[in-house]
């Protein structure tokens, strides 16, 4: 059963009064009926058809333009506010990091305001009473939990208010990037604390116009535009599209032929971009330079890949990422962040990747490469396009497989020391 | 709007830390502390005894209303605690906006919060006019004060009932809190609190008793301040119909306007 269900959610805002930000009884009385006044002028329509499901435990990033209806549908979710028409259901206790410490008073001390405020995100005072000290560890207060609020910094104001709200404890997190307003620590803690929620098997809807989080935290993405869904599913996949689209507005006329239509694989394998510059050939390579799908564990493997721009590029970055056949990424890189600058690609090109030991344990693979602008438009991405075995005489689990020995010292024996990462 | 009004008893305990809260926060802070919440009261008090007693003697010749400052302080304490619940909810949700936009909780809690917050301060307020009636030794019979915790009941259905209706219709229309403002000042005038029924012209009685306010303000001056057993509960019991129905149909009301809330405010 889906944690939040959305059938045909329609949300349309009324504007009343057409030269008046409000209305006033003395216009309405005027103007002849009260009753007419109640009746919207203008109506905008901020949520048009969204339907879509987010099975329990998932993390789901909703991402938009400004103004693409994203906080009105959290809102929904959230219960503040109903839709038009259509039904929104959200199953388990729901807790909205909207604004972190709505509804703390200056005046009255920490400690006050965290009972105040729990008890208005549906806690009772006992559950209160059992969590403070979580709270007041999280938000890092000390002493000051017993001064005014008034008194505290803006970072100690939203420590608390999100640690207030985060150990609601709900099944279903909604967020509403309040990641953008925190300094890099209050950010990794949050991380952290969505991190332990996933583990927990506990659902989130993040908005978010940091896209590197929905690639990097979500297991899906829904894009909004004009209060409709656009596209939904593979996060990379629906980042780059709407990147794709976002560069296409800013320079116009469009860089490229738009984005090819992919046919979402079973886990968001595909080909997407610009085609600005194009990967035309992906090969793994063996130490003796056999092209493969196997490799043992712990030897060599060299990604080789053949690249052509028609038109020359003078911004990219090449990247390449190894999944598991789960979809969790062990190791993602790019020329970008390892220091390359970029001065020109055109024609045919290649370029290969050494890794020298392939630490992993016995398993299946599957391999990202692409090439983007610096700024993550995407030119080709292929996405799980590729994959490889890893073969291991050694039955160890996990996925890292590092180079390890045993030595046994005291009253242990060992007949048959074990052979280790020496395959 | 059964399971919302089972809901606003879910939060009584918000409710109760609300109301702790505003008074803290209203007296920290401030070196008298909560006397200030009387000093418009006995500011009012004082410039009435002083104005109808030495500045106008010859007003109030031939009453017998005595000692005036009792009798006066009789009907504006409950009044102080209705206009200032009644004017302070005509705000307290565009105030409170941030809540209602941003955090999924009854709206109608915050009404709630500033009627009942009226009700302690109106509460340490009999304080003041417990001290005055021993002042002027006038004993109150126990037979009588029983009825005092129903009229303040009655009192509180009443302006609770108002201040719902008025929050959420301010919400829509900003000027009625303009409108109400004025209209308290002709409601006080109209309301036997600086005059007695019994000084007003025979003819004028039907219209006075048209006002509710004057049924409860007649029932504390009868508890707190005349002699004889407490005859006033016609009155009373009627008030107490019209509040109930009152409560109810604000609650309709708020409960209709519960969802265009968050987007107005």
């Amino acid at each position: 059963m889906p944690a939040v269900e959305l059938r045909d959610v329609r949300k349309i805002y009324r504007r009343y009064g057409r030269r008046k930000s409000f209305g006033t009884l003395k216009s309405a009385l005027l103007s002849g009926g009260v009753l007419r006044n109640l009746r919207p002028d203008s109506t905008f329509l901020a949520l048009d058809g969204v339907s879509f499901d987010v099975a329990a435990g998932r993390t789901v990033g909703l991402i938009g333009r400004n103004g693409s209806g994203k906080s009105s549908l959290l809102k929904l979710i959230a219960g503040i506010g109903k839709p038009t028409s259509g039904t929104v259901h959200v199953s388990g206790r729901v807790s909205a990091l909207i604004e972190l410490g709505a509804g703390f008073h200056p005046e009255i001390s920490g400690r006050e305001n965290v009972f105040i405020n729990g008890m208005m995100l549906g806690l009772s005072k006992a559950e209160i009473v059992r969590r403070f000290d979580d709270i007041v560890a999280f938000a890092e207060l000390g002493d000051f939990i017993d001064e005014p609020v008034k008194t505290y910094s803006s970072g100690m104001y939203m420590r608390l208010g999100f640690a207030v709200a985060i150990n609601v404890d709900p099944d279903v997190l909604l967020v509403d990037e309040v990641l953008a307003v925190g300094d890099e620590a209050f950010t990794h803690k949050c991380l952290e604390k969505f991190a332990e929620f996933r583990r927990r098997g506990k659902t989130i809807v993040l908005v978010t116009h940091t896209l590197d989080l929905v690639t990097r935290l979500c297991d899906e993405a829904v894009w909004l535009d004009g209060g409709k869904v656009r596209a939904s599913g593979d996060p990379k996949r629906v980042v780059d599209a709407y990147l794709l689209e976002v560069a296409g507005a800013e320079n116009q006329p469009t860089v490229g032929p738009p984005p090819e239509a992919v046919e979402p694989g079973s886990n968001g394998a595909g080909r997407w971009g610009s085609k600005d510059a194009e990967i035309e050939q992906v090969e793994l390579l063996r130490p003796d330079g056999q092209s493969s799908h196997v490799f043992e564990s712990g030897q060599p493997m060299r990604i080789r890949v053949r690249v052509r721009a028609p038109r020359p590029l003078y911004d990219f970055v090449f990247g390449i990422g190894i999944f598991t056949a789960d979809g969790v990424c062990c190791f993602g890189t790019n020329t970008d962040i390892e220091g390359g600058v970029p001065r020109e690609l055109s024609g045919a090109g290649e370029f290969t990747v050494d890794i020298d030991r392939l630490d992993l344990v016995a398993g299946a693979y599957k391999l990202d490469v692409a090439v983007h602008r610096q700024d993550g438009v995407p030119y080709d991405y292929h996405r799980l396009l590729y994959s490889f075995r890893v073969a291991s005489p050694v039955k160890d689990t996990g996925i890292y497989r590092p180079r390890h020995t045993w030595t046994f010292g005291g009253g242990i024996a060992i007949s048959q020391p074990p052979s280790g990462g020496q395959s | 709007m059964l399971a919302n009004l089972r809901q606003v008893f879910r939060y009584r305990a918000l409710i109760s830390s609300l109301v702790a809260r505003e008074l803290k926060a209203r007296y920290r802070g401030s070196v008298l502390g909560f006397l200030w919440t009387f000093a418009n009261p006995l500011l009012l008090l004082g410039i009435y005894t002083l104005v109808f007693t030495v500045m106008m003697p010859g007003s109030r010749a031939g009453t017998r209303i005595e000692p005036y400052a009792l009798f006066l302080l009789c009907g504006i304490l409950p009044w102080t605690w209705f206009q200032t619940s009644v004017l302070e909810s005509c705000s307290v949700l565009v105030a409170g906006g941030n809540l209602i936009r941003k955090v999924l909780f009854p709206a109608e809690i915050l009404p709630i919060v500033t009627v009942l917050t009226g009700l302690v301060n109106f509460a340490f307020s009999l304080v003041i006019l417990a001290g005055f009636l021993v002042y002027y030794a006038r004993p109150v019979s126990p037979g009588e004060l029983a009825w005092l915790p129903l009229i303040v009941l009655v009192q509180l259905t009443f302006t609770l009932g108002l201040s719902l209706l008025l929050s959420c219709l301010t919400v829509h229309f900003r000027d009625l809190r303009d409108l109400v403002g004025n209209l308290m000042t002709l409601w006080f005038w109209g309301t036997p609190i600086i005059y007695s029924v019994a000084e007003v012209p025979e003819r004028f009685h039907r219209l006075l008793a048209l006002n509710p306010l004057t049924h409860l303000v007649v029932a504390y001056q009868s508890v707190l301040f005349l002699d004889g057993p407490f005859d006033e509960w016609r009155g009373l019991l009627g008030l107490g119909l019209l509040s109930l129905v009152l409560l109810g149909v604000a609650y309709f009301v708020f409960d209709r306007l519960r969802d265009t809330l968050a987007e107005e405010v």
